[in-house]
Order: structure tokens, then C-alpha cells, then sequence
């Protein structure tokens, strides 16, 4: 296949990748305008960052008037999922690939972008990653941007419903593995009653209640994930 | 202190494009530690169970409809629906209930 060919394909299957982003941005939005951020501050976070738990956690840190430096870290956390997946590009990529090509691409390394691209046969073609990211992109800043301008004038009771699209769609992603790992299922299980542990824990114990989300959200997943590659590292064909 | 919401931004987007960049200019082998491979194959989904629990509750207005939407939400994905249906699942959810609750 040309770089046409590739194109349109990848942007044929960009379309229903889009329209779920752009479902589920419209409640990120409805966080970002919680956390402060106006419509063009929220269409240039997602346009410049392309990630739902990233953004999600990063608006949470913005509306907890966090330091910077917390923000570096739970970035880090959150994101560090895409440097396994751009582990795991990199062995598809053509090795003469240039470097151009390798910038680009990188910007959209996300779950769904990564899931089609990685199960192309053969070494990728970086025209099918622009196909699909040229209509699934914008169609993740343009709905957090209505989310932030439309949060104010939908009823508050649908504010409330979509405000968990979000994390359906997290569970999306995280419940199936469960299924036939039990080591995930158990690091799920763990996270889920760890992380409500502390909140309340907060509530009876005023050490605990300083720890802001972000920093809750990274102290556990170092914890649980180490524990989980001390005890249970994979094999090799995971 | 009020921080700068630009300046927010242009950390997470250099952080995030770093993130996925790196691995893709600089490593051009695959990574042999077991133990930070194991590590990185954990942690998408400790994080994303991290953050989804107990804060749907609160980002609901009765938190007892979050705590069903996620119930729902949990086995419409264990029976396979992907990224929209669960959402929509999830939303419906919430609707509904806190249409009686509230």
C-alpha cells in the first residue's frame, strides 16, 4: 500500500476512535471547567496532550493548586503507560525511519491510536497513524472544549451523568485483563480499597487528610505495581 | 499561591510528549530489566483503579449512583463492551438513579 492508501485506512479506522474521544472528552471538559480552565485552555491541554488519565489527573492537580513539581510527577505516573507502548512501537518502526517521522508519531501514542496501530502486520507505515489521528485529535479538543462551554448550560443532573463517562471508560480499559490475569485483578482490587482506605483515612487522621489525590494516586501505583513486579514479574511474551 | 494555568499545561505536554517520545528516538533495544518491564506492565491499570475509585462517587451528585454506575460499568467491560458502550453504560446509570434518588 502507497502512503495514500495508508492514509485513508488510517483515518477510516481514526472514526469510531474519534467519536468515543470525543463522548468522553466532553466530561473531561466538565472536570477542566471545575479545575478553572476556559474552553481554549482546555482545547490546547488536549490538543498538545492527547490523554484522558493524564489530563484527567493534571486537571486535578490544577483545581488543587498544587506545586508544578506535582504536577511534573503525577504526569509522569499517569502517562508512564505510553513509554511502554512506545517501547513496544519502537520495534515496528522501520529502522531507517527518520527522525521527523518518529516526532510525530510519538504525539500520538495513545490506548486506542497504539492498540490499532501495533496490531498492523508488518513494520508501521507512519501515514496510517496520521489518518487516524487527523480526525481522532481534534475530535478530543474540540469536545473537551464543548464540555468546559457547555458544562454551564446543561442541567446539573446531566453534568452529573456525564461527569462518570470517564471513567467508563477507564473501566474499558483496565476490567477486561482481569479476566485472564489474576495478577492485574489483584493489583485492581488492591488499588480500588487502598485508595479508599486513604481517602478515609484523611478523615480521621490529619496526616493523611494533607495528601492531595495526585499524590495518593502516585504513591499507590508505585506501590502496588512495584510489589506486583517483585512478586509476580511477567513472562516473556507479555 | 496562584499558579499560572499555561504554565500547567506546557509541564504536562513536555512531560507527556517526552514520555512517549523518548522510547521512540533514543531506545532502539528492547528493554531486558524484568523488573521495570514488569513494573511498566502494571501500571496503566493500578493507576487507572486508583483514580476511578472512590472518585466516582464524588463525581456524582448522590454518590450511591456512582458506586452503581461503577458496579454496571465493571460488568458491562468484564462482558466485553468497549470504550463508548461502557461510558454510555456508566451515564445511564447515573441518570436514572439520581432521577428517583434526588
Amino acid at each position: 500500500m502507497n502512503k495514500k492508501q495508508q492514509f485513508i485506512q488510517g483515518f477510516q479506522h481514526g472514526i469510531p476512535i474519534g467519536l468515543g474521544y470525543f463522548a468522553v472528552a466532553f466530561s473531561l471538559g466538565v472536570a477542566a471547567k471545575h479545575a478553572g480552565l476556559n474552553a481554549f485552555q482546555g482545547f490546547l491541554a488536549s490538543i498538545l496532550n492527547n490523554a484522558s488519565a493524564g489530563e484527567y489527573a493534571g486537571f486535578t492537580v490544577i483545581a488543587a493548586h498544587a506545586s508544578y513539581f506535582e504536577m511534573a510527577i503525577i504526569i509522569l505516573v499517569t502517562n508512564a503507560r505510553y513509554m511502554l507502548m512506545s517501547c513496544a512501537l519502537s520495534q515496528h518502526l522501520p529502522p531507517t525511519l527518520s527522525l521527523g517521522h518518529r516526532l510525530l508519531i510519538g504525539h500520538f501514542v495513545t490506548d486506542e491510536i497504539f492498540g490499532i496501530t501495533i496490531a498492523r502486520p508488518g513494520t508501521l507505515n507512519p501515514y496510517y497513524t496520521y489518518g487516524a489521528a487527523i480526525f481522532a485529535s481534534p475530535a478530543w479538543a474540540i469536545g473537551t472544549a464543548l464540555g468546559i462551554m457547555a458544562g454551564n448550560l446543561l442541567p446539573l443532573r446531566v453534568v452529573s451523568a456525564l461527569s462518570v463517562a470517564l471513567f467508563g471508560m477507564f473501566l474499558a480499559v483496565f476490567i477486561p485483563p482481569c479476566k485472564h490475569n489474576p495478577v492485574i485483578a489483584g493489583c485492581v482490587i488492591s488499588g480500588f480499597g487502598l485508595s479508599y482506605l486513604m481517602q478515609h483515612l484523611g478523615k480521621w487522621y490529619p496526616f493523611f487528610g494533607t495528601i492531595s489525590g495526585g499524590t495518593k494516586t502516585i504513591i499507590l501505583t508505585v506501590l502496588i505495581s512495584a510489589l506486583a513486579a517483585v512478586f509476580f514479574p511477567i513472562s516473556e511474551k507479555e | 499561591m496562584k499558579n499560572n494555568i499555561y504554565i500547567y499545561i506546557a509541564i504536562m505536554t513536555a512531560v507527556t510528549y517526552g514520555i512517549r517520545v523518548i522510547p521512540l528516538t533514543l531506545i532502539r533495544k528492547p528493554i531486558t530489566s524484568k523488573f521495570i518491564k514488569s513494573f511498566l506492565y502494571y501500571v496503566p491499570y493500578v493507576t487507572l483503579a486508583v483514580m476511578t475509585f472512590p472518585a466516582i462517587m464524588d463525581a456524582t451528585q448522590s454518590p450511591i449512583a456512582g458506586l452503581v454506575a461503577l458496579i454496571l460499568g465493571i460488568g458491562a467491560a468484564w462482558l466485553g463492551a468497549g470504550l463508548l458502550p461502557v461510558s454510555v453504560i456508566c451515564c445511564i446509570t447515573v441518570f436514572a438513579l439520581e432521577w428517583f434518588l434526588l
